[in-house]
Protein backbone atom coordinates (compact mmCIF):
# COMPACT_ATOMS: atom_id res chain seq x y z
CA UNK A 1 0.00 0.00 0.00
CA UNK A 2 1.15 3.49 -0.79
CA UNK A 3 -0.82 5.25 1.92
CA UNK A 4 -2.37 3.57 4.94
CA UNK A 5 -4.37 5.37 7.57
CA UNK A 6 -5.28 3.29 10.58
CA UNK A 7 -7.99 4.29 13.03
CA UNK A 8 -7.23 7.97 13.45
CA UNK A 9 -9.05 10.41 15.71
CA UNK A 10 -8.70 14.16 15.18
CA UNK A 11 -9.67 16.82 17.70
CA UNK A 12 -9.77 20.58 17.36
CA UNK A 13 -9.08 21.57 20.95
CA UNK A 14 -11.63 19.37 22.71
CA UNK A 15 -14.00 19.01 19.82
CA UNK A 16 -13.68 15.72 17.99
CA UNK A 17 -14.05 16.01 14.21
CA UNK A 18 -12.71 12.65 12.98
CA UNK A 19 -13.71 9.38 14.60
CA UNK A 20 -11.70 6.21 14.04
CA UNK A 21 -11.17 6.63 10.30
CA UNK A 22 -9.08 4.19 8.28
CA UNK A 23 -8.37 4.38 4.60
CA UNK A 24 -5.90 3.19 2.01
CA UNK A 25 -4.59 4.32 -1.34
CA UNK A 26 -2.77 1.86 -3.55
CA UNK A 27 -0.20 2.53 -6.24
CA UNK A 28 -1.62 4.03 -9.41
CA UNK A 29 -5.06 4.35 -7.86
CA UNK A 30 -7.47 7.25 -8.02
CA UNK A 31 -9.45 7.45 -4.81
CA UNK A 32 -12.27 9.85 -3.97
CA UNK A 33 -13.04 11.10 -0.49
CA UNK A 34 -16.71 12.00 -0.43
CA UNK A 35 -19.06 13.57 2.02
CA UNK A 36 -21.26 16.56 2.61
CA UNK A 37 -19.98 19.91 3.78
CA UNK A 38 -18.23 19.74 7.14
CA UNK A 39 -17.95 15.98 7.20
CA UNK A 40 -14.18 16.12 7.71
CA UNK A 41 -12.85 15.42 4.23
CA UNK A 42 -10.36 18.26 4.18
CA UNK A 43 -9.36 17.53 7.75
CA UNK A 44 -8.26 14.07 6.67
CA UNK A 45 -6.04 15.45 3.90
CA UNK A 46 -4.67 18.05 6.32
CA UNK A 47 -3.96 15.30 8.83
CA UNK A 48 -2.04 13.33 6.22
CA UNK A 49 0.05 16.47 5.64
CA UNK A 50 0.36 16.96 9.40
CA UNK A 51 -1.10 20.46 9.18
CA UNK A 52 -3.47 18.99 11.76
CA UNK A 53 -2.32 16.45 14.32
CA UNK A 54 -4.17 13.26 15.01
CA UNK A 55 -4.61 11.73 18.46
CA UNK A 56 -5.07 8.05 18.01
CA UNK A 57 -4.03 5.73 15.22
CA UNK A 58 -1.20 5.76 12.68
CA UNK A 59 -0.45 7.01 9.19
CA UNK A 60 1.95 5.02 7.04
CA UNK A 61 3.41 6.03 3.69
CA UNK A 62 5.20 3.30 1.73
CA UNK A 63 5.47 1.36 4.96
CA UNK A 64 7.01 4.22 6.99
CA UNK A 65 5.19 5.67 9.96
CA UNK A 66 4.85 9.36 9.14
CA UNK A 67 2.43 10.44 11.87
CA UNK A 68 4.93 12.70 13.62
CA UNK A 69 6.97 13.85 10.66
CA UNK A 70 6.82 17.63 10.16
CA UNK A 71 4.78 18.94 7.24
CA UNK A 72 7.74 20.13 5.20
CA UNK A 73 9.17 16.61 4.96
CA UNK A 74 6.08 15.29 3.19
CA UNK A 75 7.14 16.32 -0.31
CA UNK A 76 10.50 14.63 0.14
CA UNK A 77 8.69 11.43 1.03
CA UNK A 78 6.53 11.77 -2.09
CA UNK A 79 3.29 13.40 -1.01
CA UNK A 80 2.08 16.57 -2.74
CA UNK A 81 -0.97 18.29 -1.34
CA UNK A 82 -2.99 20.77 -3.38
CA UNK A 83 -4.82 22.73 -0.72
CA UNK A 84 -8.43 23.81 -0.83
CA UNK A 85 -8.92 27.06 -2.75
CA UNK A 86 -5.67 26.45 -4.62
CA UNK A 87 -3.45 28.65 -2.43
CA UNK A 88 -1.00 29.71 -5.12
CA UNK A 89 1.44 32.43 -4.06
CA UNK A 90 -0.52 35.44 -5.30
CA UNK A 91 2.32 37.93 -5.72
CA UNK A 92 4.76 35.57 -7.39
CA UNK A 93 4.78 34.70 -11.06
CA UNK A 94 3.54 31.42 -12.48
CA UNK A 95 7.11 30.29 -13.09
CA UNK A 96 8.21 31.24 -9.56
CA UNK A 97 5.28 29.30 -8.14
CA UNK A 98 6.29 26.27 -10.17
CA UNK A 99 9.96 26.49 -9.20
CA UNK A 100 9.01 26.57 -5.53
CA UNK A 101 7.15 23.31 -6.10
CA UNK A 102 10.47 21.59 -6.75
CA UNK A 103 12.06 22.35 -3.41
CA UNK A 104 13.56 19.10 -2.15
CA UNK A 105 16.87 17.81 -3.50
CA UNK A 106 15.54 15.18 -5.88
CA UNK A 107 12.84 17.41 -7.32
CA UNK A 108 15.35 20.20 -7.77
CA UNK A 109 17.65 18.01 -9.82
CA UNK A 110 14.79 17.09 -12.13
CA UNK A 111 13.41 20.61 -12.20
CA UNK A 112 13.89 21.53 -15.86
CA UNK A 113 12.51 18.22 -16.97
CA UNK A 114 9.49 18.48 -14.67
CA UNK A 115 8.88 22.00 -15.90
CA UNK A 116 8.73 20.81 -19.51
CA UNK A 117 6.35 18.05 -18.46
CA UNK A 118 3.88 20.32 -16.67
CA UNK A 119 4.07 22.85 -19.50
CA UNK A 120 3.11 20.05 -21.86
CA UNK A 121 0.24 19.12 -19.59
CA UNK A 122 -0.87 22.75 -19.12
CA UNK A 123 0.24 24.76 -22.17
CA UNK A 124 -1.51 27.83 -20.75
CA UNK A 125 0.93 27.97 -17.86
CA UNK A 126 3.88 28.24 -20.21
CA UNK A 127 2.23 31.08 -22.10
CA UNK A 128 1.57 32.85 -18.80
CA UNK A 129 4.76 31.97 -17.00
CA UNK A 130 5.69 35.57 -16.20
CA UNK A 131 2.23 36.60 -15.05
CA UNK A 132 1.51 37.12 -11.35
CA UNK A 133 -0.55 34.22 -10.04
CA UNK A 134 -3.33 36.33 -8.54
CA UNK A 135 -4.14 37.87 -11.92
CA UNK A 136 -5.20 34.51 -13.37
CA UNK A 137 -8.66 32.98 -13.48
CA UNK A 138 -9.78 30.38 -10.96
CA UNK A 139 -9.35 27.53 -13.41
CA UNK A 140 -5.85 28.65 -14.34
CA UNK A 141 -4.94 28.98 -10.67
CA UNK A 142 -6.19 25.46 -10.03
CA UNK A 143 -4.03 24.20 -12.91
CA UNK A 144 -1.08 26.09 -11.47
CA UNK A 145 -1.69 24.59 -8.03
CA UNK A 146 -1.80 21.07 -9.47
CA UNK A 147 1.25 21.70 -11.65
CA UNK A 148 3.11 23.07 -8.63
CA UNK A 149 2.23 19.90 -6.76
CA UNK A 150 3.56 17.76 -9.61
CA UNK A 151 6.87 19.64 -9.59
CA UNK A 152 7.64 17.92 -6.28
CA UNK A 153 7.69 14.51 -8.05
CA UNK A 154 4.95 13.00 -5.90
CA UNK A 155 3.98 9.38 -5.67
CA UNK A 156 0.69 10.53 -4.17
CA UNK A 157 -1.11 13.69 -5.20
CA UNK A 158 -3.79 14.88 -2.82
CA UNK A 159 -6.22 17.44 -4.22
CA UNK A 160 -8.79 19.21 -2.08
CA UNK A 161 -11.96 20.20 -3.96
CA UNK A 162 -10.30 20.50 -7.37
CA UNK A 163 -13.47 21.57 -9.19
CA UNK A 164 -14.76 24.14 -6.74
CA UNK A 165 -16.08 27.16 -8.61
CA UNK A 166 -14.81 26.08 -12.01
CA UNK A 167 -16.70 26.14 -15.30
CA UNK A 168 -17.85 22.80 -16.77
CA UNK A 169 -15.31 23.13 -19.57
CA UNK A 170 -12.40 23.54 -17.16
CA UNK A 171 -13.75 20.65 -15.09
CA UNK A 172 -13.71 18.45 -18.19
CA UNK A 173 -10.11 19.45 -18.93
CA UNK A 174 -9.08 18.69 -15.37
CA UNK A 175 -10.71 15.26 -15.43
CA UNK A 176 -8.60 14.43 -18.48
CA UNK A 177 -5.52 15.68 -16.73
CA UNK A 178 -6.24 13.59 -13.64
CA UNK A 179 -6.44 10.53 -15.87
CA UNK A 180 -3.07 11.38 -17.45
CA UNK A 181 -1.49 11.81 -14.03
CA UNK A 182 -2.71 8.41 -12.86
CA UNK A 183 -1.49 6.84 -16.10
CA UNK A 184 1.98 8.12 -15.21
CA UNK A 185 1.80 5.98 -12.08
CA UNK A 186 0.99 8.77 -9.63
CA UNK A 187 -1.83 7.96 -7.24
CA UNK A 188 -4.50 10.56 -6.58
CA UNK A 189 -6.56 11.06 -3.47
CA UNK A 190 -9.11 13.82 -3.94
CA UNK A 191 -11.91 15.41 -2.00
CA UNK A 192 -15.15 16.17 -3.76
CA UNK A 193 -18.76 16.94 -2.94
CA UNK A 194 -20.23 15.98 -6.29
CA UNK A 195 -20.64 12.23 -5.81
CA UNK A 196 -21.62 11.31 -9.35
CA UNK A 197 -18.73 13.25 -10.88
CA UNK A 198 -16.22 11.89 -8.36
CA UNK A 199 -17.30 8.28 -8.71
CA UNK A 200 -17.25 8.53 -12.50
CA UNK A 201 -13.53 9.33 -12.25
CA UNK A 202 -12.26 7.39 -9.25
CA UNK A 203 -11.46 3.70 -8.89
CA UNK A 204 -12.68 3.67 -5.33
CA UNK A 205 -14.45 5.96 -2.93
CA UNK A 206 -14.78 6.60 0.80
CA UNK A 207 -17.87 8.29 2.15
CA UNK A 208 -17.64 10.35 5.32
CA UNK A 209 -20.44 11.70 7.43
CA UNK A 210 -19.87 13.84 10.52
CA UNK A 211 -16.29 12.65 10.79
CA UNK A 212 -17.13 8.95 10.58
CA UNK A 213 -16.58 6.57 7.71
CA UNK A 214 -19.97 5.40 6.47
CA UNK A 215 -19.07 3.23 3.56
CA UNK A 216 -16.14 2.45 1.28
CA UNK A 217 -15.83 0.51 -1.91
CA UNK A 218 -15.39 0.36 -5.67
CA UNK A 219 -16.93 3.30 -7.48
CA UNK A 220 -19.36 1.15 -9.45
CA UNK A 221 -20.68 -0.36 -6.23
CA UNK A 222 -21.11 3.00 -4.56
CA UNK A 223 -22.77 4.86 -7.34
CA UNK A 224 -26.22 3.35 -6.72
CA UNK A 225 -25.71 2.50 -3.10
CA UNK A 226 -28.62 3.36 -0.81
CA UNK A 227 -26.40 4.38 2.11
CA UNK A 228 -24.52 6.83 -0.12
CA UNK A 229 -27.76 8.33 -1.35
CA UNK A 230 -28.96 8.67 2.22
CA UNK A 231 -25.81 10.59 3.27
CA UNK A 232 -26.08 13.01 0.42
CA UNK A 233 -29.79 13.45 0.27
CA UNK A 234 -29.84 13.65 4.04
CA UNK A 235 -33.14 11.79 4.38
CA UNK A 236 -32.29 9.75 7.42
CA UNK A 237 -35.05 9.10 9.88
CA UNK B 1 18.02 81.70 2.89
CA UNK B 2 20.29 80.62 0.12
CA UNK B 3 19.93 77.79 -2.32
CA UNK B 4 23.06 76.16 -0.90
CA UNK B 5 21.58 75.86 2.55
CA UNK B 6 18.49 74.16 1.18
CA UNK B 7 20.62 71.85 -0.93
CA UNK B 8 22.66 71.08 2.16
CA UNK B 9 19.50 70.10 4.05
CA UNK B 10 18.35 67.94 1.15
CA UNK B 11 21.64 66.06 1.02
CA UNK B 12 21.82 65.43 4.74
CA UNK B 13 18.13 64.50 4.83
CA UNK B 14 18.73 62.02 2.05
CA UNK B 15 21.69 60.45 3.83
CA UNK B 16 19.95 60.03 7.16
CA UNK B 17 16.86 58.84 5.30
CA UNK B 18 18.84 55.92 3.89
CA UNK B 19 19.64 54.85 7.44
CA UNK B 20 16.00 55.11 8.49
CA UNK B 21 15.08 53.09 5.42
CA UNK B 22 17.41 50.21 6.27
CA UNK B 23 16.24 50.07 9.88
CA UNK B 24 12.64 50.08 8.68
CA UNK B 25 13.37 47.39 6.08
CA UNK B 26 14.38 45.03 8.86
CA UNK B 27 11.16 45.74 10.72
CA UNK B 28 9.05 45.40 7.60
CA UNK B 29 10.68 42.16 6.54
CA UNK B 30 9.96 40.54 9.89
CA UNK B 31 6.39 41.81 9.90
CA UNK B 32 5.75 40.79 6.31
CA UNK B 33 7.05 37.32 6.99
CA UNK B 34 5.24 36.38 10.17
CA UNK B 35 2.97 39.30 11.07
CA UNK B 36 4.87 40.01 14.23
CA UNK B 37 5.86 43.56 15.07
CA UNK B 38 9.28 43.76 16.62
CA UNK B 39 8.83 46.37 19.32
CA UNK B 40 12.40 45.68 20.40
CA UNK B 41 13.72 46.97 17.09
CA UNK B 42 15.19 50.11 18.67
CA UNK B 43 16.92 48.04 21.33
CA UNK B 44 18.41 45.84 18.64
CA UNK B 45 19.76 49.01 17.05
CA UNK B 46 21.17 50.01 20.43
CA UNK B 47 22.84 46.61 20.78
CA UNK B 48 24.43 46.88 17.37
CA UNK B 49 25.84 50.32 18.24
CA UNK B 50 27.24 48.92 21.48
CA UNK B 51 28.70 46.02 19.55
CA UNK B 52 30.61 48.52 17.41
CA UNK B 53 31.58 50.49 20.49
CA UNK B 54 32.94 47.52 22.45
CA UNK B 55 34.76 46.10 19.48
CA UNK B 56 36.45 49.48 19.20
CA UNK B 57 37.07 50.06 22.88
CA UNK B 58 38.21 46.53 23.77
CA UNK B 59 39.91 45.38 20.59
CA UNK B 60 40.71 48.66 18.85
CA UNK B 61 38.62 47.78 15.82
CA UNK B 62 37.15 50.76 14.02
CA UNK B 63 33.37 50.49 13.42
CA UNK B 64 34.00 50.38 9.68
CA UNK B 65 36.41 47.47 10.10
CA UNK B 66 34.18 45.62 12.55
CA UNK B 67 31.06 46.10 10.41
CA UNK B 68 30.94 42.44 9.28
CA UNK B 69 31.37 41.26 12.88
CA UNK B 70 28.54 43.46 14.12
CA UNK B 71 26.26 42.35 11.31
CA UNK B 72 27.07 38.73 12.06
CA UNK B 73 26.44 39.19 15.78
CA UNK B 74 23.11 40.84 15.07
CA UNK B 75 22.08 38.13 12.61
CA UNK B 76 22.94 35.58 15.29
CA UNK B 77 20.89 37.44 17.87
CA UNK B 78 18.04 37.44 15.34
CA UNK B 79 18.19 33.65 15.08
CA UNK B 80 18.28 33.39 18.88
CA UNK B 81 15.33 35.77 19.20
CA UNK B 82 13.33 33.53 16.92
CA UNK B 83 14.18 30.23 18.51
CA UNK B 84 14.09 31.40 22.15
CA UNK B 85 11.05 33.65 22.03
CA UNK B 86 9.16 34.20 18.80
CA UNK B 87 8.57 30.59 17.86
CA UNK B 88 6.56 30.11 21.06
CA UNK B 89 4.22 32.99 20.32
CA UNK B 90 3.63 32.49 16.59
CA UNK B 91 0.13 31.18 17.09
CA UNK B 92 -0.64 33.27 20.17
CA UNK B 93 -3.10 36.15 20.32
CA UNK B 94 -1.90 39.47 19.01
CA UNK B 95 -1.79 41.08 22.46
CA UNK B 96 0.52 38.33 23.66
CA UNK B 97 2.77 38.87 20.65
CA UNK B 98 2.90 42.59 21.36
CA UNK B 99 3.71 41.99 25.02
CA UNK B 100 6.42 39.51 24.07
CA UNK B 101 8.44 41.82 21.82
CA UNK B 102 7.65 44.87 23.96
CA UNK B 103 8.84 42.94 26.98
CA UNK B 104 11.96 41.99 25.09
CA UNK B 105 12.65 45.68 24.45
CA UNK B 106 12.38 46.53 28.16
CA UNK B 107 14.47 43.52 29.05
CA UNK B 108 17.25 44.39 26.60
CA UNK B 109 17.32 48.05 27.58
CA UNK B 110 17.40 47.28 31.31
CA UNK B 111 20.07 44.67 30.77
CA UNK B 112 22.16 47.18 28.86
CA UNK B 113 21.71 49.76 31.62
CA UNK B 114 22.65 47.20 34.24
CA UNK B 115 25.87 46.18 32.57
CA UNK B 116 26.91 49.36 30.80
CA UNK B 117 25.21 52.15 32.81
CA UNK B 118 23.15 54.80 31.03
CA UNK B 119 26.28 56.87 30.22
CA UNK B 120 26.73 58.41 26.82
CA UNK B 121 29.65 57.03 24.89
CA UNK B 122 31.23 57.65 21.55
CA UNK B 123 33.93 56.27 19.33
CA UNK B 124 36.99 58.55 19.51
CA UNK B 125 38.98 59.30 16.38
CA UNK B 126 37.21 56.94 13.99
CA UNK B 127 38.74 56.19 10.58
CA UNK B 128 36.12 58.38 9.00
CA UNK B 129 36.32 61.91 10.26
CA UNK B 130 35.97 65.41 8.94
CA UNK B 131 33.84 66.44 6.05
CA UNK B 132 33.60 66.56 2.34
CA UNK B 133 33.08 69.83 0.52
CA UNK B 134 31.18 69.95 -2.72
CA UNK B 135 30.92 73.55 -3.77
CA UNK B 136 29.20 75.27 -0.89
CA UNK B 137 27.92 72.07 0.63
CA UNK B 138 29.62 70.38 3.57
CA UNK B 139 28.80 66.83 4.51
CA UNK B 140 30.37 64.76 7.25
CA UNK B 141 32.42 61.87 5.90
CA UNK B 142 30.89 59.29 8.25
CA UNK B 143 27.41 60.40 7.20
CA UNK B 144 28.21 60.01 3.50
CA UNK B 145 29.77 56.63 4.10
CA UNK B 146 26.85 55.51 6.28
CA UNK B 147 24.31 56.55 3.66
CA UNK B 148 26.15 54.74 0.89
CA UNK B 149 26.67 51.56 2.91
CA UNK B 150 22.98 51.51 3.82
CA UNK B 151 22.06 51.99 0.16
CA UNK B 152 24.29 49.07 -0.83
CA UNK B 153 22.87 46.92 1.95
CA UNK B 154 19.42 47.81 0.70
CA UNK B 155 20.28 46.83 -2.86
CA UNK B 156 21.73 43.58 -1.57
CA UNK B 157 18.61 42.87 0.44
CA UNK B 158 16.37 43.59 -2.52
CA UNK B 159 18.37 41.36 -4.86
CA UNK B 160 18.43 38.59 -2.28
CA UNK B 161 14.69 38.65 -1.72
CA UNK B 162 13.70 38.92 -5.38
CA UNK B 163 16.45 37.07 -7.25
CA UNK B 164 17.60 34.11 -5.16
CA UNK B 165 15.78 30.86 -4.51
CA UNK B 166 16.00 31.32 -0.77
CA UNK B 167 14.58 34.81 -1.18
CA UNK B 168 11.77 33.37 -3.23
CA UNK B 169 11.05 30.85 -0.49
CA UNK B 170 11.05 33.74 1.99
CA UNK B 171 8.43 35.55 -0.10
CA UNK B 172 6.40 32.38 -0.47
CA UNK B 173 6.39 31.87 3.29
CA UNK B 174 5.30 35.48 3.75
CA UNK B 175 2.43 35.08 1.28
CA UNK B 176 1.13 31.71 2.45
CA UNK B 177 2.90 29.92 5.27
CA UNK B 178 0.96 26.66 4.99
CA UNK B 179 1.22 26.41 1.24
CA UNK B 180 4.98 26.94 1.47
CA UNK B 181 5.36 24.40 4.25
CA UNK B 182 3.48 21.86 2.21
CA UNK B 183 5.89 22.31 -0.70
CA UNK B 184 8.73 21.42 1.65
CA UNK B 185 9.82 24.88 2.79
CA UNK B 186 10.32 24.73 6.56
CA UNK B 187 8.68 27.90 7.85
CA UNK B 188 10.52 27.88 11.16
CA UNK B 189 13.84 28.10 9.38
CA UNK B 190 12.50 30.79 7.08
CA UNK B 191 11.36 32.78 10.10
CA UNK B 192 14.76 32.44 11.73
CA UNK B 193 16.34 33.57 8.48
CA UNK B 194 13.96 36.54 8.37
CA UNK B 195 15.01 37.57 11.86
CA UNK B 196 18.67 37.14 10.95
CA UNK B 197 18.29 39.35 7.90
CA UNK B 198 16.05 41.86 9.65
CA UNK B 199 18.45 42.34 12.54
CA UNK B 200 21.41 42.16 10.14
CA UNK B 201 19.99 45.29 8.48
CA UNK B 202 19.78 46.94 11.87
CA UNK B 203 23.36 45.85 12.47
CA UNK B 204 24.57 47.65 9.35
CA UNK B 205 22.71 50.82 10.32
CA UNK B 206 23.86 50.70 13.95
CA UNK B 207 27.50 50.08 13.06
CA UNK B 208 27.48 53.01 10.65
CA UNK B 209 25.80 55.33 13.12
CA UNK B 210 28.24 54.48 15.90
CA UNK B 211 30.79 56.45 13.86
CA UNK B 212 29.20 59.78 14.58
CA UNK B 213 26.30 59.31 16.99
CA UNK B 214 26.29 59.10 20.76
CA UNK B 215 25.92 55.54 21.99
CA UNK B 216 23.63 55.05 24.98
CA UNK B 217 21.01 52.61 26.15
CA UNK B 218 18.00 54.67 25.02
CA UNK B 219 19.41 55.59 21.64
CA UNK B 220 17.08 53.24 19.78
CA UNK B 221 13.78 54.72 20.90
CA UNK B 222 13.46 57.52 18.37
CA UNK B 223 14.92 55.51 15.54
CA UNK B 224 12.46 52.72 16.18
CA UNK B 225 9.59 55.22 16.10
CA UNK B 226 10.81 56.52 12.76
CA UNK B 227 11.09 52.95 11.54
CA UNK B 228 7.44 52.38 12.43
CA UNK B 229 6.48 55.52 10.56
CA UNK B 230 8.51 54.39 7.56
CA UNK B 231 6.92 50.95 7.57
CA UNK B 232 3.43 52.46 7.73
CA UNK B 233 4.30 54.91 4.96
CA UNK B 234 5.88 52.28 2.75
CA UNK B 235 3.12 49.74 3.28
CA UNK B 236 3.42 46.95 5.83
CA UNK B 237 5.55 44.14 4.50
CA UNK B 238 6.90 46.10 1.55
CA UNK B 239 10.67 46.26 1.61
CA UNK B 240 11.13 48.62 -1.32
CA UNK B 241 8.42 50.90 0.11
CA UNK B 242 10.68 51.37 3.13
CA UNK B 243 13.40 52.85 0.95
CA UNK B 244 11.15 55.59 -0.38
CA UNK B 245 9.50 56.11 2.98
CA UNK B 246 12.82 56.38 4.82
CA UNK B 247 14.05 58.97 2.34
CA UNK B 248 10.81 60.93 2.62
CA UNK B 249 11.13 60.97 6.40
CA UNK B 250 14.74 62.08 6.24
CA UNK B 251 13.86 64.89 3.83
CA UNK B 252 10.80 66.04 5.77
CA UNK B 253 12.80 66.11 8.97
CA UNK B 254 15.68 68.07 7.46
CA UNK B 255 13.67 70.48 5.32
CA UNK B 256 10.95 71.02 7.92
CA UNK B 257 13.60 71.76 10.49
CA UNK B 258 15.28 74.21 8.16
CA UNK B 259 12.27 75.95 6.65
CA UNK B 260 9.88 76.04 9.60
CA UNK B 261 11.39 75.40 13.00
CA UNK B 262 13.98 72.79 14.00
CA UNK B 263 12.43 72.21 17.42
CA UNK B 264 9.35 70.67 15.75
CA UNK B 265 11.33 68.25 13.58
CA UNK B 266 9.60 65.18 14.97
CA UNK B 267 6.20 66.76 14.60
CA UNK B 268 6.42 67.02 10.80
CA UNK B 269 7.30 63.39 10.49
CA UNK B 270 4.45 62.24 12.69
CA UNK B 271 2.02 64.58 10.97
CA UNK B 272 2.77 62.76 7.73
CA UNK B 273 2.39 59.47 9.52
CA UNK B 274 -1.09 60.43 10.74
CA UNK B 275 -2.14 61.63 7.31
CA UNK B 276 -1.06 58.38 5.72
CA UNK B 277 -2.69 56.23 8.38
CA UNK B 278 -5.96 58.13 7.99
CA UNK B 279 -6.12 58.57 4.23
CA UNK B 280 -4.00 55.75 2.85
CA UNK B 281 -3.66 53.03 5.48
CA UNK B 282 -2.27 50.53 2.98
CA UNK B 283 0.82 52.74 2.62
CA UNK B 284 2.10 54.78 -0.29
CA UNK B 285 3.87 52.02 -2.18
CA UNK B 286 3.24 48.44 -3.31
CA UNK B 287 4.87 45.22 -2.20
CA UNK B 288 8.52 44.18 -2.63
Amino acid sequence: MLLEIKNIDVLYDDFQVIWDVSLEVGEGEMVALLGPNGSGKSTILNTISNLVRHRKGEIYFIGDLISNQPTFRRTTAGISHVLERRRVFPHLTVLQNLLLGAWHEQAREARDESLQKVYQMFPKLEARRNQLAHTMSGGEQQMLAIARGLMGLPKLLMVDEPFLGLSPMVVRDLIGIFRNIVEEGISILFVEQNVRLALSMADRGYVLESGKLVIAGESRDLIDNEAVKRVFLGDRV
Amino acid sequence: MTFEIILQAIVSGLLVGLIYALIAAGLSLIFGLMEIVNFAHGEHLMLSMFSSFWLWSLFGLDPVVSLPITVLLMALSGVLTHYLLIRYILKAKMLIQICATFGLSIFLRSLAQFFWTPDFRNVDKPLLEGRIEIGEIFIGQPQVFAGLVCLFAFAGLYLFVTRTETGLALQATAQDREAAEILGIPSNRMFALGWAIGLGCVGVAGAMMSNYFFIFTDVGVNFALFAFVAVALGGFGSVIGCLYAGIIIGLVEALGGLLIDPSFKLLYVFAIYLLVVIYRPQGLFGRY
